[in-house]
């Protein structure tokens, strides 16, 4: 009985959660910790900061890692397919008729007018990350955070290929944070 | 084709740090540079959609590749290949782990590499802005604003600007039957 729960909790949180991300947590949060109690605040804290360090998006690695939690392997496998299920079927459904019609001159006005807030969202998701209303910043610690984001700023207008900036940027981490303090 | 779709979207899916808006660079690099999947009209559109509809922003935009460039089959194996890394990642974790967010290596490397995603997603923007009149920088701006400062859900902006674009649509469309 635990997997239906688990299944129907996470099919409703990916049903329900507009915007992505961050912006699920909250429903995410409701969900699992007040209304089912399935987990601790605190160790809600932990998966999101867990999910950080992590791959990939933070509701599919906070429904595997609390499916887990509550109901071992099979428990993670039924909460990662709820929540990739509403999102899979609605937007094959809008993939679909968006393809068919996008020749159609009202799809194309509609299309146009959300475009500038799709593109609003991201900087404002960027601006969260750089300039966080409440609470510590984590992303921009100190002047070398700075330093990498110029340096990955003029990659991206160099066509670096991303996933080798993030690579150099660990590999940077590793030494700015790791080895140069233990040798000094 | 199929296999090729889940390992593309598999390799993006490994290394997007941060948060679906983090793919958006390897999206561009790997969906429209290297296999020309999907042209830069399409991933604006595609980003749209994928903003419009509930889920993560990495289902939805592995959704729309996939959809079209394999059908329905393209869509699930993009989805799996988006997914299973993220998957097997947390629950290694959850298996063995336990401690390795307190490694300073791995916390090391991670401190240099969320400013690193934020200027990977912050690039792309600079290419999506270039193409747009004044006014629509406007409104982009507008709603940056609203959503980071004023911390307005983007549920209702997105709403809204679909209510207005409807709206248009009809004041079009009532011209052209007037003509």
């Amino acid at each position: 009985m635990i997997y239906l729960q688990l299944f129907l909790s996470y099919l409703k949180i990916g049903f329900f959660g507009f915007g992505g991300g961050y912006a699920m947590l909250s429903l995410i949060q409701n969900e699992i910790v007040e209304q089912r109690g399935w987990i601790t605040a605190t160790q809600f804290a932990d998966i999101v900061a867990v999910s950080q360090i992590t791959p990939g998006p933070i509701a599919i690695n906070s429904a595997t890692y609390i499916g887990y939690t509550v109901a071992g392997v099979g428990g993670s496998v039924v909460a990662t397919f709820a929540v990739c299920l509403p999102s899979l079927t609605l937007m094959l459904f809008l993939t679909r008729f968006f393809l068919r019609h996008r020749e159609n001159r009202y799809i194309q006005i509609v299309v146009k007018a959300v475009t500038p807030i799709v593109v609003g969202m991201i900087a404002s998701a960027a601006l969260l990350m750089m300039f966080p209303r409440t609470g510590a910043n984590e992303n921009f610690t100190d002047v070398w955070s700075w330093v990498l984001f110029a340096a990955c700023m003029y990659g991206s207008y160099r066509k670096v290929n991303p996933i080798l900036m993030i690579i150099l940027s660990a590999v940077a981490g590793v030494v700015i944070y790791a080895l140069v303090p233990m040798m000094c | 084709m199929l296999l090729k779709l889940f390992t593309t979207f598999f390799k993006i899916g490994l290394f997007s740090f941060g948060g679906g808006f983090a793919m958006i660079p390897l999206i561009q690099r790997e969906v429209i540079e290297r296999h020309k999947w999907i042209n830069s009209k399409d991933f604006v559109d595609m980003l749209v959609l994928a903003q419009s509809t509930p889920g993560p922003i990495a289902v939805n935009t592995a959704v729309f590749v996939g959809y079209k460039t394999a059908g329905i089959a393209g869509a699930v194996a993009a989805t799996f290949g988006t997914v299973l890394p993220s998957f097997i990642v947390i629950l290694l974790l959850a298996l063995f782990f336990a401690e390795v967010r307190e490694n300073r290596y791995v916390d090391a490397a991670f401190r240099a590499m969320r400013p690193a995603v934020v200027a990977l997603i912050v690039a792309p923007l600079m290419g999506l802005v270039k193409g747009m009149k004044w006014y629509l920088i406007a409104i982009s701006a507008a709603v940056a604003l609203l959503v980071w400062y004023f911390g307005f859900s983007p549920m209702y902006l997105i709403a809204g600007g679909v209510a207005v674009g409807i709206a248009m649509a009809i004041y079009n469309g009532r011209k052209g039957v007037q003509r």
